[in-house]
């Protein structure tokens, strides 16, 4: 078989068009009233519990979670429209967001009934907020070189080491590790497990790290000596790297990999001197990108997992997130981090948050080797 | 470069590495003349030319200086020395006034301004603000001046100043001297300065290159890597070439430097966010924080691209010059330089 990369088209159920309005509905009276301040990368750098428990008593947060562990029980589809709603909009979801996207479906997956009992519900209510401990200082694109270790105790386990760029971890619940409890073996993928460390917790610091915009949103965190309870183990140990890469394809083909800098495009479109053929080029582009992130959206409700169409729709989408950037450029209008025209602010949040984007979550080097590698030719 | 331009390059270098941070850069070049080279001796400047301003106003970009050297030495004081003014010491701004930003009416002997000027690059820290509008050059006090405080995304000042009524004597106004438009002026020294920040991220991007090790051996050992490194070389140098082709074009009164300016910028321009984001895409997150010295080079990359013009506006400039001369791209491209 000729090797390629392909996307089978999907639909949005038409029902969701509902969802949708009422998402934009409640975003123009919060809006409105003041209740944000629209950013761009608003899920990486917008954090605002209050917004977040605000969505969670709209049932908008754990939308696919069983309505037994407090979810909206309704589909990954249903979940993909409040999204891409809130993302355009550059609302504030940051704080949830990683609870929100993959803890819930891994602890759907993976918990134990116990487990799921405890976190899910107030996931689903935006009370819980998780970060993710994969990174470490020596360990970023060559993620089975982790060190961090967890060693048995009585009970449980005892972690040790240091996990750097933990978003959120400073307003966490929890931070679920990626920790080595064996020998990494021939493939080097063995021996990793997933643990869920609750915070505070005497055993771990969080120091924050500020970015280069003067923002805290990334943090080390480092473990001395953490006790983490056997019944806080996710999943099986010794499984942790298939857990972490069955995620990749939630994490890396959400409409989060093209939206960064949607609300600039939204913005400048606005304006007078916006180049209708080059709103037009963009609008284009984003049609496409968002058509492919459906599309793996649908698969995955399927139960498929597409990690190469996934992986094209990060590379190519946060490429893209560039191009509204250099379009909204040719305003000449100087970007102004501290402006009050929202604008020239967005634009200067735009660009000093635009290095982020083909970094996080598999960077794109990384993510066009896996596609390579689906083509056969690595 | 000749052996003494090799030595202005290190002798200004060590003085501006040793200053990260500390005050009293200014004073110490200021006393070695450095702030006025390329300005003529006759008029109170350094003397020197355009390759040796270039030299130094690329390392004070390299090492992210923080004083107005740009504006001092490629603005104010060239045009406060044309126009016949004196030319004082101590740090310099100048501005020139958009379309109904300010007003200079004649009072008596002397004159009156009234206006705001946005954004002016270190304007609070300059003892005089040059002031171009009306056909006009104004040297103004800067402490009768009011300021807004705004900054650039890599923390320069750009305050915006206030002239409340401020009398000016005759002898601190002078008709605009022939010669390059402070726009003009401006934007070539930005272009210099992007140099100076685009070598400093490729110098970051080749030590973190050799020094970061994924998967066993160091991230410059990857195709992808070297690509980017490559790239970003070959960028730098020729944002470095432009930049000092146009200001020997703009230096020389013979000339129309307008083309060598606009083709300089705008490659400049673009390069300097090709650079910007290949620097980081090497770097990985540690780049993206505040404490890494990356942040200083890419910081003011984005802001100085578009400060007076970025790639955009020149092109434009540039294509109109095209049409209007009813000239093809080719004889624009051709015309001699010296
Ligand atoms: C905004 C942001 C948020 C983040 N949030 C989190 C978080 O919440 N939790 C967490 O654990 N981590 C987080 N990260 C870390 C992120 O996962 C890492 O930045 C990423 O894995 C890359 O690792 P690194 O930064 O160490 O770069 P490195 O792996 O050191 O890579 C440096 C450069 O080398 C290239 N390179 C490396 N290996 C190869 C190769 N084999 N072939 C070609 N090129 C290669 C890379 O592509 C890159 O260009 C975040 C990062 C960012 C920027």
């Amino acid at each position: 078989m000729k090797a390629t990369v392909f996307f089978e088209p999907g639909t949005l159920p038409p029902e969701t068009e509902r969802l949708r309005a009422e998402v934009r509905e409640f975003l123009a009276a919060e809006e409105a009233s003041g209740g944000f301040t629209p950013v761009a990368d608003s899920w990486v750098s917008g954090a605002d519990p209050v917004f977040s428990r605000k969505l969670g008593e709209r049932g908008w947060l754990g939308m696919a979670v069983p309505r037994k562990y407090g979810g909206a029980e309704r589909t990954a589809l249903e979940r993909f429209v409040v999204i891409e709603e809130l993302l355009a909009a550059g609302a504030p979801v940051a704080a949830h967001w990683i609870a929100d996207r993959q803890i819930a479906p891994a602890l759907l997956q993976h918990g134990t009934e116990a487990q799921k009992e405890r976190f899910l519900p107030g996931i689903a209510s935006g009370r819980t907020l998780f970060s993710i401990g994969l990174s470490e200082p020596d360990s970023g694109s060559d993620l089975a070189s982790v060190r961090t270790k967890a060693t048995r105790t009585e009970g449980g386990w005892l972690v040790e080491g240091t996990k750097i760029w933990t978003t959120g971890a400073h307003i966490a619940d929890a931070v679920v590790a990626l920790v080595r409890t064996g020998p990494a073996g021939e493939s080097r993928h063995e021996g990793l497990s997933q643990m869920i460390v609750t915070l505070p917790d005497d055993g771990v610091e969080i120091r924050p790290i500020r970015s280069l915009d003067g923002a805290h949103h990334f943090n080390e965190t480092v473990f001395t000596g953490a006790f983490v309870p056997e019944d806080m183990v996710l999943g099986t140990i010794g499984n942790g790297w298939q857990q972490v890469t069955g995620e990749l394809a939630y994490e890396r083909s959400g409409p989060e990999r093209f939206l960064s800098t949607a609300l600039l495009l939204r913005l400048l479109a606005a304006r007078d001197d916006a180049d209708s053929r080059v709103i037009g080029a963009l609008t284009a582009r984003l049609w496409t990108l968002r058509q492919a992130s459906i599309a793996v959206a649908v698969q995955l409700s399927e139960g498929a997992a597409p990690d190469t169409a996934a992986a094209v729709v990060k590379d190519l989408g946060t490429r893209f997130e560039r191009e509204v950037i250099d379009a909204a450029r040719a305003t000449g209008v100087r970007p102004d981090l501290a402006s009050i025209d929202p604008f020239t602010r967005v634009l200067a949040e735009s660009v000093v948050r635009a290095p982020g984007s083909t970094l996080r979550g598999g960077t794109n080097e990384i993510l066009r080797g896996i596609i390579a590698r689906a083509l056969g030719v690595r | 470069m000749n052996s003494d331009l090799h030595l202005l390059e290190n002798t200004a270098s060590d003085i501006f590495a040793g200053y990260r941070d500390r005050p009293g850069l200014w004073e110490e070049i200021e006393d070695t003349g450095l702030t006025l080279v390329g300005v003529p001796e006759k008029a109170g400047g350094s003397g020197g030319d355009s390759t040796e301003a270039v030299i130094i106003l690329r390392a004070a970009a390299y090492h992210c200086a923080e004083i107005p050297l740009a504006e001092t030495q490629w603005l104010a004081a060239p045009l406060l020395a044309a126009a016949g003014l004196p030319v004082p010491a101590g740090p310099l701004t100048a501005a020139e006034a958009a379309h109904d930003e300010v007003r200079l009416t004649a009072d008596g002997d002397g004159w009156v301004l009234d206006g705001t000027l946005p954004q002016v690059p270190w304007a609070r820290q300059a003892g005089r603000i040059v002031v171009v509008t009306d056909g006009r050059l104004c040297s103004v006090d800067a402490s009768h001046c009011t300021f807004e405080t705004h900054h650039n995304l890599a923390g320069e000042p750009r305050d915006d100043v206030t002239f409340d009524s401020v009398y000016l004597t005759a002898a601190d106004v002078a008709a605009l001297p022939e010669g390059p438009s402070l726009r003009l002026r401006a934007a070539l020294a930005r272009t210099v300065q992007l140099a100076g920040a685009a070598r400093r991220a490729l110098d970051h991007s080749l030590r973190y290159a050799g020094e970061r090790r994924q998967f066993g051996r160091p991230i410059a050992a990857f195709q992808a890597v070297q690509q980017y490194l490559a790239e970003m070389a070959g960028e730098v140098a020729l944002m470095d070439l432009g930049a000092q082709v146009a200001a020997a074009a703009l230096a020389d009164p013979r000339q129309d430097s307008e083309v060598a300016v606009a083709a300089a910028r705008v490659n400049a321009c673009r390069a300097a966010g090709v650079v910007a984001e290949l620097a980081h895409q090497i770097h990985g997150a540690i780049g993206t924080t505040h404490e890494h010295d990356l942040r200083r080079a890419t910081l003011r990359l984005w802001s100085w691209r578009e400060e007076y013009g970025n790639e955009h506006a020149w092109s434009t400039v540039l294509g109109r010059l095209t049409s209007a001369a009813s000239e093809d791209p080719w004889h624009l491209v051709t015309a001699p330089t010296t």
